[in-house]
Formats: structure tokens, C-alpha cells, sequence
């Protein structure tokens, strides 16, 4: 963000949903309309990095017709989703696989991608 | 005739929860009956985040969390039987009830329970009812239908899709669906609010440009073998359609996110009182329905916004039933018997029904409201005596609400409680 | 081959015309334009075996009407379709539409229709309890009844087929040509079917088809959206109840179905073959009307509403059965609206007799069977016949469809039994899977599972009612 723009983004913190304002100023990013800390927390994450929890499916090769659900171990740039996704979308793993098991290292270089459910 | 002392009907979030509560209140001999091919419910399709973060303090896929609770009930050696479908629930001479259920390997087949824990989930409300006029093409589903498809058969349902109704499970089928390529054009909600939760209108639309069109329904399909498009159109302030708002809207895929439905064919049959609002169950606070021995609890009661909720209440459903046989058929000693009205945005409470013990314990009393208010006045009365007032900034119909009614409070209930939310 | 007899058209006409012939020492085939039977005017329409005293006396239509009639208990018994004779009443709302309801009354006698009677508004509401105050009286009539219209055609074409008949799927007859001996009858696509004689029981588009063999007729398309309430709403009434007809329409009526729920409609409106839309004015006037007849009407019930298509003529009120004028060897089943269901097992015979006058030799086919052996809805049976029959095939214990307690080995059987469900729908129609509360909500991919396997195809080349209905666009991975 240039100095003097501004953004405005709904905080996702607790149900009230506040609607927060992020202006970019020469001290940094200035957060307006939180009611707690948090929403200035989650605000400035936004604008700085932010990131998500991806989950999707992959195929289990030895298995008919079987999906495993799986996940980023951690947030990944939200930028990088359709990437990810490209990337999983070609991974095949064999069974049996258990929940945590890592099924892909480091997906664009962030984080494991790791097995969320179960296939005996 | 087989025999047990806790049967509960549905291995879902709810269904596993009220089982391990059983078990650890000292009951051993349970049966939970599934009709899937395995525990977990609906949270089987849910592979994405969100959930667990009450109960257990962090954030878990569907899949995961159902784990949980499988690993407990598997740990406790808690008797389960999948795909097996539950045909009809009577009572028994003697005061139990009877669990008619069916499957592959023992047929239809008769189980004699002292308590029964209703658990069956809920079901989506679908274009029938919500009565969308136009041709019946392919490619109109449910979210949920959609959802199974497409996470556990591994299958596209769409490509150019549209969402009615930004329920929860609209909104992940909107995120989910774009990650796998299709294009969703928009997600329409008839009332001037979303019934989702902020994070999900946040994280599944806005992340992806999705536009969310507040006061809109979908007021005709057209297409004769698959969808080719809906026309969407603005409605009025009494949610009617206005005609010269209306846009067609190219699409071979609608979704439906319409709202959940308990399901209580069961309850109903077995002669249970519902309760309209919710279309659950009427429940006391330990949620036994008004037939002496069986409890309800979960999606089947009244939708939860969160599974934290539901295993919480089917904990406490299970935990109930449990003291029950324990007591040998009884329950705790009553003094007085009165009823939870509603009062102000107030649109249900659960439990309906407060059963004033003799030792009283906590409880709690959740609410929807049916409107968006800001800076809300809750209040709990009985009679003239305030029991507790408190403020809230904000109150939506998204959310499920509640009140904690202590001991002390109960101690002074001697008429009807009301319940109200009011700006 | 060249067969003895082609139909054109597989509603319950065509159906039980192919029945009725297998009767007989004949090849017959049975061509349908659409991937199942039953897809037009017959899928969607009030479901009524009516008594017989709406129509003109000696028109056809009375005297079919009313033979039909008589004869359907035995034949749904022999085909083991659900038939129930609930009688029916037509509710006079004033002192006019009470003369109207005499005028009926005095037509019924002439027809032929037995156990009919005028009874006063109370005796009405006392037979009904949900019926209106406002009801001044009414035509009771004991000798009508309700089925299920596909239910009857799907049995009636595979009891007919499992005596011999065929059954062409996705012909759609574009050209009729005649040598004088045979007729060869061409599709869309290039296919052929020979035959000595045809018989058109195309409805909707059975001026299309008489054209093709020189014969001129206008179908007009008649529009009737119906919305149909959950089960727990069926014991509203247990007749069908109907409004008296007036000059504004035949009025909408209140009924129960074969299958427990609550039918309300018709709306009437003249359309284009092809509209099976429902419309918001439609369904809007469906409500008001119905709840001038009964007053509890639980519109938060329905499950879900439909359209169905009536194939009037323009030419004639009556139905048109005859020989063809300009080939010898062709019958025209032309204009057959309501009440076509009613009088189809009539129409069939009478189909078969003006065969015979045009020359067919009709010899009995000593092998029929005209009985089909059908599993009965599984959850019909008593626990004793369930457990007998999941001991032998496991399938039976398996239930897919929640809403409508259907079994996989019902939806197999329906799969497997003649005439096959290879589609979604067809499915539905067969086992009722899918038709409950959640309208497939939680049955639909369990079905599409079971038919890709049992068809071995893609789950992806399953459809919804043939052709690009397909449900799915392929895997996501």
C-alpha cells in the first residue's frame, strides 16, 4: 500500500464484525473502527501477510475411487491458494495413510501439507 | 429381544458425544447406531477448518474432529453398528422403548432400551420447498449434496455456478468449488443479512471476488436438461420479488443453502412433542423430550451454529440419560415444572421446558434471535423479578446465543421464564 | 425383422396397447422418443381414476371412461400397482354450482357410473371433516380412485415386454414411409423399424406423428402445475375432493395419492409442448383456489412442486380413435386428455379391436402371463417377508433413500427389471428414492453410485433424465 491509501476489510475475530479501516500513513498502518486489539492485530496482518489454512483433497492412488481431505499444516500466503491447489491436485498418495501424516513437503515452499482423514 | 441400556440413534458429532458422556457417567451398555458407512456424520464431508476451537482449543478440519470423538468412543469399546437404519421407535410394557432398526446382515431387527438419545442431524431445505418456479432441470443441489460429490467422490458438480442462500455450507461450497476451478458468479440472499459467519463470508467470497447480493433469490431456473441459467432478482422489504430488478444469469449449477431442517421423522412417529420454531424436540434443561426416556440432542434438537455446541449438549444429553438408568428409571427430584417463553428478537429458546430439582445445577438457555440487532438488551425474567440483564453489541440470526441460569437464579423461579433480546 | 405392430409413444396409452397386444401371437415393438416410459402427459397429471360423469354421454370418452374404470382394480392388481378406490366428491360452493352438480349426477346415471349420490354440505364435511363451511353440498362418487400413472405404464411396459414385446429408447420418429406391406419408421438419427402396422399413441406430439402418416390433427399443449405435500399432511382428506367446473376452469383439486401424500392443483393453461415450467402466478393461484375446498392446508409442507402437459386436440373434445384415413394399416390414438388415464386399459382394447379391423389377425398367445412379478415397495412388507428377503439378497437391508425408507436392492431390481431404469429419475419413478422430504438431498449420490456401478459407466455419464442431463462434469482429480 502507498502512503495514503486505504482499505477497508470486515474483522473476523468474534461475531460482532467490525468494519475496519486500514490507512497507510508515514508511521506505518493506522487501524480505525476495531472495538478490541485484536481487530488491529487481524488488520495489519491482512494488509502485511495474509495467509490461510488450505484444504482440499487428494487421490489415493492404491485405492478405488478414494479422496483423502488434507491440509497446510500451517496459514500459507493467500496469494499462493491456486497454486497450491495445482500443485495437490497432481499429488497421489498411497494408503493406508493416517491422520498428520505429511503427504506433501512444503507446498510453494511454506508449509506441509498433511493428511486429515484416515484410509485403512 | 437384544437389550441395552442407552441406544443412540445416529453416529454423528452429536451421537458420538452423548455415547462417551454415558460411558463416563458410568453406563456401559450402549449401542450407537449409524446408518452411514462409518461414525463421523456430516463432519465426514466437512473437510474444511473451523471447527474445535471451544472444545478443544484449536482449529480442526471436519475429518478430524469426528476422529476425535471416534478415537474416544473406540477407547471405551463403546458397541457401534454401521449402516443400519433405524425404522421406528415404540414403547415397550414395560415402561422402555423399542428401537426397531434394520440392516444387511441381521435384518430388521428389535433392540430394548431404558433410555434412548435421539441424534439423527439434519437435513437441507430443498428447491421443492423453497418453491422456485421454473423447468426441473439437472445441476439445481443442495450445498451439502454438492459437498459430498465433490470431497468425497471426488466429483465436479458444476462449472458456472450460482449459490442461493449464504448459509455456512454455502459459503464453504462457494470457496471450495472455486479452488476446484469452477467459476461462482454470485450468492444471493433473500433477507438483508447473511446467515453465515463473518470468517466465511470473509475467507470463502470476499478472498475470491465473489459478490455477495443481499435482499436477492433466484425467482426462476430455466433450462431443460441441465441448468443454463437462473434469473435473480431484488426483493422488497416483504421479500417479494421485483420484477423489473431482475437480471438472467448464465449458470449450469444452483446451490442451495437454504437453511437446515431437523430431521425428527422418528420423534414425530414415535408420538414426541416438536417444537414449531426449532422443528426439534421440546426438551427440559437435561434435554429429556417429553417422553420419559428419551433425550434429544445435536442437529435433530435445533440447528447449532458450531459442532463445539452440539457435543457439548450431547454430553450433557448422553451424561442425563445416563443418571437416568443409574437411578434405576428415575430423575431427579422436581419441585416445580415451568416453561422458557419468548420474548422481544427472541425466535426459540432450547431447552423449553426448566424442570426446578430440588438441588438445582447451572443452566444454560440458548437462543437465536430472528433479527440483526446492535447493542442488544438480554434479559431473563420470571414474573416481575429480572433474573439477569445483560448487553451484547451485537446479536445475529447467524448465531446461537445464551443465558446461564445459576443455582442461586433458579432458587428464585416460581412461574414461566421469559427470554428477550431487545435494542 | 419386420414386426407385426410398432406404437408410437410409451405413455400408459402405448403401454398398455403393448400389453394389451402381447396378448396375442404378435411381435410387437414399443418406440419412445425419451430415454424412459412415461415421460410425457402421463408422468405429471391429478393421478385420478375418474368415476365417469364429466363426459358428454355416447362420447368415447364416457364410455371408456367409465369401462376403463372398471377395469382398473384388476389390472393394477395383476400388475401389482398401487390402486386405492377412495371415491371422490365435486363440492358445490352456491346454489348454481349446485345445479351444475345435479346436471353431473344426472350424466353419471346416463353414463353408467355406479355409486353415485348429491349430498348436503354437512354430510360432506361429516365424510370430511376438513372441508370448508362454505360447501353447499356435493356429488359423492364411490367408484373413483387414485394410481399412480408411471407406476402403471412402467408395469404395463414391462409386463409386456416380458412376454415379448420390445422396447425402443431415444427413437424419435421423424418420417413414416409405407410400401403398402410395411411401414419403415425413421428416427433422428438414422435408426429403422419395420412394421406391418402402427399404432400413433404419441400424445403431445400425436398430430406430428399423424401427419407422418397423411393425417391432419392440432395438439395444443395444456399447461397444470400441481404441488404435492409431505406425507404428514396426506390424511387431510381421504376422497378426492374437486370444485365444481365453472366457466372461470374446472376448479383445483384436493386429493391424497397412492403413496400417502397430498396432491393439490391443476392450474390450466394453454402452452407450448415442450413447458413443464412452473411459475409463481401458478403456484400462487393453486393456493387460494385449494383452500376455498378445505381450510388446513399446510403449505409449509410441500415438498415440492411440478407441471404436467395435457395433449388436447383441437379438432374434437372427444378422444380420437380410429383408423388412419389415409393408411389402411395405421391407427391414430389422437386428443387423449383427461380422462386418458382412467380409460387406458379401455382405450388399449379398443386399440386392439380397430387393429383387427384393419386386418390384423389376433391370435391368442397362449404363453402370456399377465401377471408381473414385481417386488411390492419393501416397505410395504410385513417383518417376517423383509427378513426373508434380506437372508436371500443382503441388498434389501441396506437402506439409500432415508426420506422414502428405499432399499438397494429395490433401486438393483429397478435397474435390473424390465422396462430398466438407467437414469436418476427413472430410478425415482421405479423405487420412489429420492421423492421424499429432502427431494435427493442425502440419496443422490448413493443412486448415481449404484448406477454407474450397475450400468459400468463413469459416475459422470449418469444423468438426471437422459440426453445432457448429466449431473456431474467429471473428476476433480
Amino acid at each position: 500500500m502507498n502512503i495514503g491509501e486505504k482499505r477497508e476489510m470486515i474483522c473476523i475475530n468474534c461475531p460482532i464484525g467490525c468494519l475496519l479501516t486500514a490507512e497507510m500513513t508515514g508511521e506505518g498502518i493506522k487501524v480505525s473502527g476495531n472495538t478490541c486489539p485484536r481487530g488491529e492485530k487481524y488488520a495489519i496482518a491482512e494488509i502485511t501477510h495474509p495467509t490461510r489454512t488450505l484444504t482440499t483433497t487428494v487421490k489415493v492412488a492404491n485405492r478405488d475411487d478414494t479422496y483423502l481431505p488434507v491440509k497446510t499444516a500451517e496459514p500459507i500466503s493467500k496469494e499462493k491458494l491456486f497454486e497450491a491447489m495445482e500443485t495437490l491436485n497432481s499429488v497421489e498418495v498411497n494408503a493406508p495413510v493416517k491422520i498428520g501424516d505429511v503427504v506433501f513437503s512444503r507446498v510453494c515452499g511454506e508449509a506441509d501439507v498433511v493428511a486429515t482423514g484416515n484410509v485403512d | 429381544m437384544r437389550t441395552c441400556d442407552i441406544a443412540v440413534i445416529g453416529g454423528g458429532p452429536a451421537g458420538m458425544a452423548a455415547a462417551v458422556a454415558a460411558h463416563d457417567a458410568g453406563i456401559k451398555d450402549i449401542l450407537i447406531i449409524e446408518r452411514d458407512e462409518g461414525l463421523g456424520g456430516i463432519l465426514r464431508q466437512c473437510i474444511h477448518n473451523g471447527f474445535g476451537l471451544h472444545r478443544f482449543g484449536e482449529e480442526l478440519t471436519g475429518p478430524e474432529y469426528a476422529d476425535r470423538y471416534k478415537k474416544m468412543v473406540i477407547e471405551r469399546e463403546i458397541p457401534y453398528v454401521v449402516k443400519t437404519m433405524v425404522l421406528d421407535i415404540t414403547k415397550s410394557d414395560g415402561g422402555d422403548h423399542i428401537v426397531t432398526a434394520m440392516n444387511s446382515e441381521s435384518g430388521v431387527f428389535h433392540i430394548n432400551a431404558k433410555a434412548v438419545v435421539l441424534a439423527m442431524g439434519c437435513r437441507e431445505r430443498s428447491r421443492g420447498q423453497l418453491n422456485i418456479p421454473g423447468d426441473r432441470p439437472a445441476g439445481v443441489y443442495s450445498a451439502g449434496t454438492a459437498q459430498r460429490f465433490m470431497n468425497i467422490n471426488g466429483e465436479m458438480p458444476g462449472k458456472n455456478v450460482v449459490i442461493l442462500g449464504s448459509g455456512d455450507i454455502g459459503l464453504i461450497m462457494a470457496r471450495r468449488m472455486t479452488l476446484e476451478g469452477a467459476n461462482v458468479k454470485m450468492v444471493c440472499e433473500l433477507m438483508p443479512y447473511s446467515g453465515g459467519l463473518n470468517r466465511n463470508i470473509v475467507q470463502c467470497l470476499h478472498d475470491f471476488n465473489i459478490p455477495l447480493k443481499l435482499s436477492h433469490t433466484v425467482s426462476k431456473i430455466h433450462g431443460k436438461e441441465r441448468v443454463e441459467g437462473v434469473t435473480v432478482s431484488e426483493v422488497d422489504e416483504h421479500l417479494r420479488v421485483i420484477p423489473e430488478k431482475s437480471e438472467y444469469v448464465e449458470c449450469d449449477t444452483l446451490l442451495l443453502s437454504c437453511g437446515l431442517l431437523p430431521e425428527n421423522e422418528l420423534t414425530k412417529s414415535a408420538g414426541i412433542p416438536l417444537d414449531r420454531i426449532t422443528g426439534g424436540a421440546v426438551v427440559n434443561q437435561n434435554r429429556r423430550t417429553e417422553d420419559k426416556g428419551v433425550y434429544s440432542c445435536g442437529n435433530v434438537l435445533h440447528v447449532h451454529d458450531l459442532v463445539d455446541y452440539v457435543s457439548e449438549e450431547a454430553e450433557l444429553a448422553g451424561r442425563s440419560a445416563a443418571e437416568y438408568v443409574l437411578a434405576g428409571k428415575k430423575e431427579p427430584e422436581c419441585i416445580k415444572t415451568v416453561n422458557v417463553h419468548n420474548a422481544g428478537a427472541v425466535r426459540y429458546t432450547v431447552p423449553q421446558v426448566v424442570d426446578i430439582y430440588k438441588e438445582p445445577k447451572d443452566i444454560k438457555i440458548y437462543f437465536r434471535v430472528g433479527a440483526v440487532l446492535n447493542n442488544a438488551t438480554i434479559t431473563v425474567k420470571c414474573g416481575e423479578k429480572t433474573l439477569l440483564s445483560k448487553k451484547k453489541r451485537k446479536v445475529a440470526p447467524g448465531e446461537m446465543e445464551f443465558v446461564l441460569l445459576t443455582e442461586k437464579m433458579l432458587g428464585e423461579v416460581d412461574s414461566d421464564i421469559i427470554v428477550s433480546a431487545e435494542n | 425383422m419386420i414386426y407385426d405392430v410398432a406404437i408410437i409413444g410409451a405413455g400408459v396409452v402405448g403401454g398398455l396397447t403393448a400389453r394389451q397386444l402381447s396378448r396375442y401371437k404378435l411381435s410387437v415393438c414399443l418406440i419412445e422418443a425419451g430415454c424412459d416410459v412415461a415421460l410425457g402427459a402421463t408422468k405429471a397429471n391429478s393421478a385420478i381414476v375418474h368415476g365417469g360423469y364429466d363426459p358428454v354421454p355416447g362420447t368415447l370418452k364416457a364410455e371408456l371412461n367409465v369401462k376403463g374404470t372398471a377395469m382398473m382394480e384388476k389390472l393394477c392388481e395383476e400388475l401389482e400397482v398401487h390402486y386405492k378406490n377412495n371415491g371422490s366428491m365435486v363440492v358445490a360452493f352456491d346454489e348454481e354450482q349446485l345445479e351444475h352438480v345435479k346436471k353431473l349426477y344426472q350424466r353419471g346415471i346416463a353414463n353408467g357410473v355406479p355409486g353415485l349420490s348429491v349430498i348436503s354440505g354437512d354430510r360432506a364435511r361429516e365424510i370430511e371433516p376438513a372441508l370448508s363451511k362454505n360447501i353447499a353440498g356435493a356429488l359423492l362418487c364411490e367408484s373413483s380412485g387414485i394410481v399412480c400413472p408411471y407406476d402403471l405404464t412402467i408395469a404395463a411396459v414391462g409386463n409386456a415386454m416380458d412376454n415379448g414385446a420390445d422396447l425402443a429408447l431415444g427413437f424419435k420418429v421423424v418420417d413414416i414411409k409405407d410400401n403398402g406391406e410395411n411401414y419403415e419408421i425413421c428416427s433422428d438419427d438414422g435408426a429403422k423399424i419395420q412394421a406391418r402396422y402402427v399404432v400413433n399413441s404419441a400424445g403431445l406430439y400425436s398430430d406430428e406423428v399423424a401427419r407422418m402418416l397423411g393425417d391432419e390433427y392440432h395438439i395444443t399443449a395444456k399447461k397444470g402445475e400441481y404441488m404435492l405435500l409431505d406425507k404428514s399432511e396426506g390424511g387431510l382428506v381421504k376422497k378426492t375432493i374437486f370444485q365444481t367446473p365453472t366457466k372461470a376452469g374446472k376448479g383445483i383439486l384436493v386429493s391424497p395419492t397412492v403413496d400417502g401424500n397430498l396432491l393439490v392443483g391443476p392450474t390450466s393453461e394453454k402452452t407450448d409442448k415442450g413447458d413443464k415450467a412452473t411459475t409463481p402466478g401458478g403456484l400462487d393461484t393453486i393456493k387460494e383456489k385449494a383452500s376455498m375446498s378445505a381450510d388446513n392446508i399446510n403449505y409449509r409442507a410441500v415438498i415440492t412442486s411440478f407441471t404436467g402437459l395435457r395433449a388436447s386436440c383441437d379438432e374434437s373434445d372427444d378422444f380420437i380413435l380410429e383408423i388412419s384415413k389415409h393408411s389402411k394399416r395405421a391407427i391414430n390414438a389422437v386428443g387423449i386428455d383427461s380422462p386418458g388415464l382412467s380409460s387406458s386399459p379401455a382405450i388399449a382394447e379398443y386399440i386392439a379391436q380397430l387393429l383387427s379391423d384393419a386386418g390384423l389377425k389376433l391370435e391368442e398367445n397362449a404363453d402370456f402371463c399377465g401377471r408381473r412379478v414385481n417386488c411390492k415397495h419393501f416397505r410395504t412388507l410385513s417383518e417376517a417377508e423383509k427378513n426373508e428377503m434380506i437372508k436371500k439378497e443382503p441388498s434389501y437391508g441396506r437402506v439409500i433413500c432415508r426420506c422414502e425408507t428405499v432399499t438397494e436392492g429395490e433401486i438393483l431390481e429397478a435397474i435390473r427389471q424390465n422396462p430398466k431404469a438407467t437414469t436418476i429419475d427413472g430410478v425415482k419413478r421405479r423405487t420412489r428414492a429420492g421423492m421424499g422430504r429432502c427431494q435427493g438431498g442425502f440419496c443422490m449420490p448413493f443412486v448415481t453410485d449404484i448406477i454407474a456401478k450397475e450400468l459400468k459407466i463413469a459416475r459422470c455419464q449418469v444423468t438426471k433424465t437422459g440426453g445432457k442431463s448429466r449431473l456431474l462434469f467429471g473428476k476433480t482429480k
